[in-house]
């Protein structure tokens, strides 16, 4: 069968078994619907919490940029797994203990102020939305480069499955189709990894294949990598470019930023108690773990893969693969000294070939040369990379709205029915304006998306963990602090990559920090912003002091 | 649970989380960051250190953060949980379970 083919029947195979799973897991409340009940096992919570965190840029992004990044990429692995560290640490089982629905629950809560609550709702919207609108456009480019559908049907149909069990199910529904799809995504990105593994090193493990020698006997797969880079005037793959402060500052920015990303706390809201909230974020790194620390191997493997099959290569010899990614622009070759063959190196006035980072994970096994069911199941697997998140972010847009404006701030009458409706309205709502945005990306969606991190570091995750930590912080201290610190880091943000893209460079960035990293800076201004003005400012009232020694105790477990 | 025996799981509780929170840090931003070319003149197997630490190695050191701190914490638990919990504690938190 052809790859076509294949990839018709995984990704329909799949799509019926989240729709199934929708249809199984209707929400009747909206405890089912917000937090599916309370009662998810951990290990399904963790699985979810994997799927729920790993993104279309985790699945299709990562390892390709860190392809091109070689050991800077480091940002991306440590950052994006270390946050769970805090996350297990410092605030799952305390959140889990306090035991409403959202984050701005807790914030409006603890911090005794409806002002408190909307800013955070504000926040937890802005930074959800401008995630959602990023896994819809990475679903559409999925769509139309294997299914061969435009972009806009791509959106159309995502959007469409989406909606029926994020609609339906609300957390519930969502759960379940989130360990369906950790399944089908870990499964998708460890086979052709195995595979490659297996070609290039004889090494079954790609964990292991990674520090291996090449089966060509030129070597470890590294030295030769490192080797290459050298030989064509790149970087060479396993030393830093970037300088040692700024992969300081963007790794414990998406540290923190991980760590306060409303979608994935949320998901420790759905296990019955204190002690499995501790638990399913033990089993939701080891998920998440078996994807990451594989990432680098293949990003090491494709670059190899790359070099050796384009470099030198003549143009009209190549393969299938090259074509087809030329059509969607992704690769581009120009002939700069017309001797139909493609150069490839690190020198722009000779480089003849331009990469996308985002095709090293799609086209990998087509570079090398894997059996046609191999390549297809990478299309189902990114396809539920996107959604799940997808869902997850739908969820915390619509809980901020039904519950948190509504419910809690200005219609506290409404019946539980009529908040589950404004609550599947403002899903429905939400996926309408995503799946718009994913049909007509404005160029700067994939700029931001990265930096929803910095807003999540400098917004949520200081007021959270104050919020448990300094018994004596107050309301004062810490809207100003959540403030401060949104308000500085999306300015930077705006500032460099939209309004004044060409000053973006390290000459002009705050002590050498670029955007990336911003957030760490906008962390410890939040912190200290929120210190200051408590200072001199009415403790909290003695309820809201007793509320914090409550969430300090497990509870009966 | 009364307020002195509150206060001492409180303590145990941070020190844990104190002691455990160096580490991630000395391994993530010391080893796999500020350290990481020192490092680098190690080398086992294809690997150099600094370069492993930073990619994989890392990653598996905050997997055992997080089982160790998941284990330390249910014996902390079930230390403390001979005293009964105060009951007007756990009243106030009905209607969020």
């Amino acid at each position: 069968m052809s790859v076509q083919v294949w990839t018709y029947v995984f990704v329909f195979l799949s799509f019926s078994l989240y729709v199934g799973i929708a249809i199984w897991s209707r929400a009747g409340s909206t405890k089912e619907f917000y937090v599916a009940g309370g009662g998810v096992h951990p290990l399904a919570n963790g699985m979810a919490t994997a799927a729920d965190w790993m993104s279309a840029a985790s699945f299709i992004g990562m390892a390709g940029l860190i392809s091109f990044l070689g050991r800077d990429g480091t940002f991306y692995l440590m950052g994006w797994t270390g946050g769970y560290v805090l996350l297990a640490l410092l605030l799952a089982p305390y959140l889990r203990k306090f035991g409403k629905f959202t984050v701005p629950d807790f914030i409006g809560d603890r911090y005794y102020s409806k002002t408190a609550r909307l800013v955070a709702v504000f926040c937890a919207i802005v930074i959800s939305f401008i995630y959602v609108c990023g896994q819809m456009q990475g679903a559409g480019v999925v769509f139309s480069r294997f299914l061969e559908v435009d972009v806009t049907t791509g959106v159309l149909i995502g959007m469409a499955i989406v909606f029926f069990y994020a609609v339906l199910g609300g957390m519930k529904g969502i759960t379940y189709t989130q360990v369906a799809q950790y399944c089908v995504l870990i499964f998708a990105f460890m086979v052709p990894a195995i595979f490659i593994s297996i070609m290039m090193t004889g090494q079954v493990v790609p964990q292991i294949g990674f520090g291996s020698e090449l089966i060509d006997g030129s070597g470890y797969l590294l030295d030769r990598l490192d080797g290459l880079s050298q030989e064509l005037g790149f970087a060479t793959y396993t030393e830093g470019q970037r300088s040692t402060q700024d992969v300081f500052f963007i790794t414990a920015a998406l540290m923190f930023g991980t760590a306060g990303l409303p979608h994935v706390i949320i998901r420790f809201f759905t296990v019955p108690n204190v002690r499995d909230a501790r638990r399913s974020a033990g089993y939701a790194i080891v998920f998440i773990a078996i994807l990451y620390t594989t990432a680098p191997a293949v990003a090491a493997f494709a670059r190899v893969n790359l070099i050796n099959s384009v470099n030198n290569a003549e143009y009209t010899a190549m393969p299938d693969w090259f074509t087809k990614w030329e059509t969607t622009s992704l690769i581009a070759f120009d002939d700069k000294n017309k001797d139909g063959k493609i150069q490839y190196t690190g020198d722009s006035d000779l480089n003849e070939l331009t990469v996308s980072a985002d095709i090293m994970v799609m086209a990998n096994p087509e570079i090398a040369g894997l059996p046609n069911w191999v390549v297809a199941l990478v299309t189902a697997g990114a396809l539920a990379a996107a959604l799940s998140t997808a869902a997850g972010l739908l969820l915390v847009i619509s809980t901020s709205v039904a519950h948190d404006m509504l419910k809690r701030t200005f219609i506290p009458s409404i019946s539980e029915k009529q908040e589950l409706l404004a609550a599947r309205l403002s899903i429905f709502i939400a996926v309408l304006i995503a799946g718009y945005v994913g049909m007509n990306p404005p160029a700067y969606v994939a700029q931001v998306v990265a930096f929803a991190f910095g807003l999540a570091a400098a917004s949520f995750f200081p007021a959270i963990v104050l919020g448990i930590f300094q018994k004596k912080m107050n309301k004062q201290g810490a809207i100003s602090g959540m403030v401060v610190g949104f308000i500085f880091t999306a300015t930077y943000i705006i500032y460099f990559k939209l309004v004044n893209p060409t000053a973006n460079i390290a000459e002009n960035w705050f002590f050498g920090i670029s955007p990336e990293g911003i957030g760490t800076l906008g962390t410890i201004l939040n912190v200290g912003c929120a210190y200051a003005v408590a200072s001199f400012t009415a403790d909290p009232p003695d309820d809201v002091q007793e509320l914090v020694e409550v969430i300090r105790l497990p509870g009966e477990a | 649970m009364s307020d002195d025996s509150a206060n001492a799981y409180w303590k145990a509780n941070i020190k844990l989380v104190f002691s455990l929170l160096c580490i991630w840090f000395l391994i993530s931003f010391g080893g796999g960051i500020l350290f990481v070319d020192f490092l680098d003149g190690i080398r086992f197997g294809g690997f150099k250190l600094g370069f492993w630490i930073s990619q994989q190695g890392s990653i598996f050191v905050f997997i055992a953060l997080i089982f160790i701190y998941i284990r330390a914490m249910d014996k902390l638990d079930s230390q403390y949980k001979q005293q009964p919990i105060g009951g007007d504690i756990e009243s106030s938190q009905g209607d969020a379970k």
